[in-house]
């Protein structure tokens, strides 16, 4: 094979996306960093595109894309998923690994924390060492300046050898020119790596790169491939082979050589992990010789807040009182707050609807597009919308505000423990908490937990959290039900704790279930586990609730309508078709009756939730639809709503039993698509749909066996 | 006075120079990119409300591990 004759097109390119080119000529650039270090303020400052940028791992769960254009030149810049090492742990770091590595971006640029620049530096030298042009980004700047952390960067730039910008994104500072320096250094040559390994590595080094470069051509640094089949990381291993569509190792000539260097190494009495723990140590080794000089720091840690703000959230006796406390808060203000824009969206929406109908008889649309397309599917659209934006509005920027300022990883530090004993990881509290807002979210973030197995714990447990989709049946049950006559505020706060307390049963459910399945399905050992607990940060308010409004309940609105809509017409189908007497919906309730009965339910309200499979906000629409027999959905608030469940035979128990299925029944249609996705497995997909629907079948049979020994 | 002990030791509010690493596999490389490595200074700083993870200081950031994993770690303790 001869080096030059290899093009891009010979190899598979990685990294799990299709970059969106403008034009051919475009720059394609990495944007790759620690994790919490600002790198989506930086995206979204140099893109304009608005992307949540959250305070913990995980957040980028996706290869986002953004593009802006500087002197007529494009830029396509891509917000990989935060790292600590290429030297991937988990299956978020392979995917950033792999698209520095081999998604062939023509320049990567590496954010920096400037108050832990030492442990930072640890990757920025990986990254040189690729071969890759390389462009430092040393952000919050803000904070090292409060911490009194001063930084020397023009010694930084000349002993690393790349340029090196610093920036604070929040205030839009350095980033003109970040964007600048980043051009200048696309017409210059890939930098040389830095690290000098011990001698008998650099040696083997040497006999080695030789001999891979003819398959590697000019896309990889043959000296880094080198290295790499030295220090032995099996998944970057695997990633190389898939690049490179072959094994490299079994390559005669690359073959005879590493026999022959690991024989030599074995005859100076040197071990494979000698050589692992030397190829690891040269970079934090270069990394503090760096350091030292480029950064002076007072002599005593200056994060005392940080520290005291930590006593308070994870000290024995207030970490889970404030956790609770936290939780309620979220919930009341949520349930107070929401009531009010619901109805008057609901008679809005609702109003149009009549309006649109007026208007199409005027036009003379038939009767039968009329009733399929507004008082079908415009109107189960209706629903959704009044009843799902504003929770979603108030629940997400507070939700996010929390996110911002640091504390959720410190709810996975409060929780470990007990994940720990369930066989399963603490990073498992965060896609909880993601799936509060949506569990096909809380799906994708399992990303970031590193063991698979602990990592398919945490998505087929992940429905047992509701979501987002799923409170508005509960509060309204809880409220009509098991509230009582209380008035006001205190009502809803009544409302919050029951609520609070349906969510803990939940977490309680995922504990067990996650020690069932690693007793069972997915037996293991818990595995090691690094979490860490960044600095707090004050939340930008304003930029959050924009945020929040557009990327989460927009987007997550989006996607409900789009399940809701043909959901609307099967609905208004199943209504309106007759069979015999009665319509096919009445003729399937009837059939699923006997099933309901047993579990406390009827069969109206298992409809409704098979019904509801697309978006589960349409669950209770669709029960009040087979009660009342109305030929749309139809809205009814409070007494009213009550009134025609009591009609229908709902007792307390009707409504503790429901409120139980709410929480454990099958995913919605877009999880389980998620989560075939994100596990590329039937079996698991049809476990994460059986999992949940037992577990909701036993629980409400077991209630109304107890309920039916004490009545 | 000094002492050899491992990293889950270590009570909150004390520190230590690292001294050794007997962890295996991905783990091992994993610490030894956050910065756990001979010779590195690394302070305890917080223990979760249930008694384990704990929070340690190195390379100026928290990094919250669970008892077997500071396990594998050695230290000798400076201020205890």
């Amino acid at each position: 094979m001869n080096s030059s004759n290899l093009d891009i097109n010979h190899f598979n390119i990685l990294g799990g996306l299709s970059v969106q080119k403008q034009s051919d000529s475009d720059y394609v650039i990495a944007l790759a960093g620690n994790p919490n270090v600002g790198k989506s303020t930086i995206f979204n400052a140099l893109t304009g595109m608005k992307q949540h940028t959250g305070n913990w791992p995980g957040k980028t769960v996706e290869n986002v894309q953004g593009y802006y254009k500087l002197n007529e030149q494009g830029y396509v810049l891509v917000d990989i998923p935060g790292s600590y090492s290429l030297m991937a742990r988990s299956a978020e770091e392979e995917a950033a690994r792999d698209f520095i590595c081999f998604g062939n971006p023509d320049a990567v640029i590496v954010v920096c924390d400037a108050t832990s620049l030492q442990r930072n530096l640890n990757l920025v030298l990986q990254i040189i060492e690729t071969g890759k042009r390389t462009v430092v980004c040393v952000n919050l700047l803000d904070e090292a300046n409060q911490r009194k952390i001063e930084l020397n960067l023009e010694l930084l730039e000349k002993r690393l050898g790349v340029p090196v910008v610093g920036t604070t994104a929040r205030s839009n500072q350095g980033l003109g020119q970040l964007m600048n320096t980043l051009a200048d250094s696309l017409t210059e040559s890939a930098p040389e790596s830095i690290i000098e390994y011990p001698e008998y590595v650099q040696q083997s080094i040497a006999k080695l790169a030789p001999l891979i470069k003819p398959y590697t051509g000019n896309h990889l640094s043959a000296e880094w491939v080198a290295a790499r089949l030295l220090d032995g990381d099996q998944s970057f291993y695997q990633s190389l082979t898939d690049f490179l569509g072959l094994d490299l190792k079994e390559q005669t000539a690359v073959k005879n050589t590493l026999k022959e260097i690991k024989n030599n190494f074995r005859k100076s009495g040197i071990t494979q992990l000698e050589v692992e723990d030397a190829m690891a140590e040269v970079f934090v080794l270069k990394s503090i010789e760096i350091f030292q000089g480029v950064v002076k720091e007072p002599a005593i840690p200056s994060d005392k807040r940080d520290r005291k703000l930590d006593k308070l959230f994870t000290s024995k006796t207030t970490g889970f009182p404030i956790m609770f406390l936290l939780l309620l808060l979220v919930f009341w203000i949520t349930i107070s707050g929401a009531n009010v824009p619901s109805a008057i969206l609901a008679k809005a929406l609702f109003g149009l609807e009549d309006w649109l109908a007026n208007a199409a008889i005027t036009i003379g649309v038939p009767t039968i597009l009329i009733d399929m397309l507004i008082h079908g599917v415009f109107n189960v659209v209706a629903w959704v919308v009044s009843v799902m934006l504003p929770p979603m509005a108030i629940f997400f920027p507070m939700f996010t505000l929390l996110e911002d300022f640091g504390y959720l990883p410190r709810v996975a530090f409060n929780l470990d423990r007990i994940f720990k004993s369930c066989d399963a990881c603490g990073k498992q509290a965060l896609t909880m908490c993601m799936g509060f807002g949506c569990n096909a979210v809380g799906v994708t973030g399992s990303k970031i937990i590193d063991s698979p197995r602990e990592r398919l714990i945490a998505i087929i447990t992940n429905n047992f959290v509701p979501c987002n989709g799923r409170f508005p049946i509960l509060i309204s049950i809880i409220s009509i039900f098991l509230v009582g006559s209380a008035v006001g505020s205190l009502n809803t706060f009544f409302g919050a704790l029951i609520l609070v307390t349906t969510i803990l049963f939940g977490v309680g459910m995922t504990f067990l279930i996650s020690k069932i399945l690693s007793m069972t399905v997915l037996k293991g050992v818990p595995s090691s586990f690094t979490l860490e607990l960044p600095p707090y940060r004050k939340p930008q308010v304003g930029k959050v609730i924009v945020r929040s409004i557009i990327d989460r309940t927009l987007k997550v609105l989006g996607r409900a309508i789009i399940a809701a809509a043909p959901a609307g017409l099967i609905i208004w189908i199943l209504n309106n078709l007759q069979m015999g007497n009665t319509t096919l919906l009445n003729s399937i309730t009837n059939l699923f009756d006997p099933f309901g009965k047993a579990l406390g339910m009827d069969g109206a309200i298992i409809i409704g939730f098979i019904l509801g499979m697309p978006a589960n906000e349409i669950v209770m629409p669709i029960i009040i639809m087979i009660y009342s027999a109305q030929s749309g959905l139809i809205e009814l608030e409070g007494a009213a709503l009550g009134q025609l469940l009591i009609q229908n035979g709902w007792t307390w128990v009707t409504a503790i039993s429901t409120l139980l299925f709410t929480l454990m029944h099958w995913p919605c249609a877009t999880t389980l698509l998620t989560i075939r996705k994100e596990t590329q497995s039937s079996k698991w997909t049809v476990i994460s749909f059986l999992v949940p629907t037992l577990a909701g079948i036993i629980i409400t049979f077991l209630f109304n066996s107890a309920v039916s020994l004490f009545l | 006075m000094i002492e050899n002990k491992s990293l889950s030791e270590l009570v909150p509010g004390s520190k230590a120079i690292i001294t050794g690493l007997c962890a295996e596999g991905g783990i091992r490389r994993r610490l030894q990119d956050l910065g756990f490595v001979e010779g590195s200074q690394v302070d305890c700083v917080n223990v979760s409300p249930l008694g384990d993870p704990t929070a340690y200081r190195i390379s100026n950031t928290i990094i919250a591990l669970r008892h077997e994993d500071a396990d594998t770690i050695k230290v000798r303790v400076i201020q205890s």
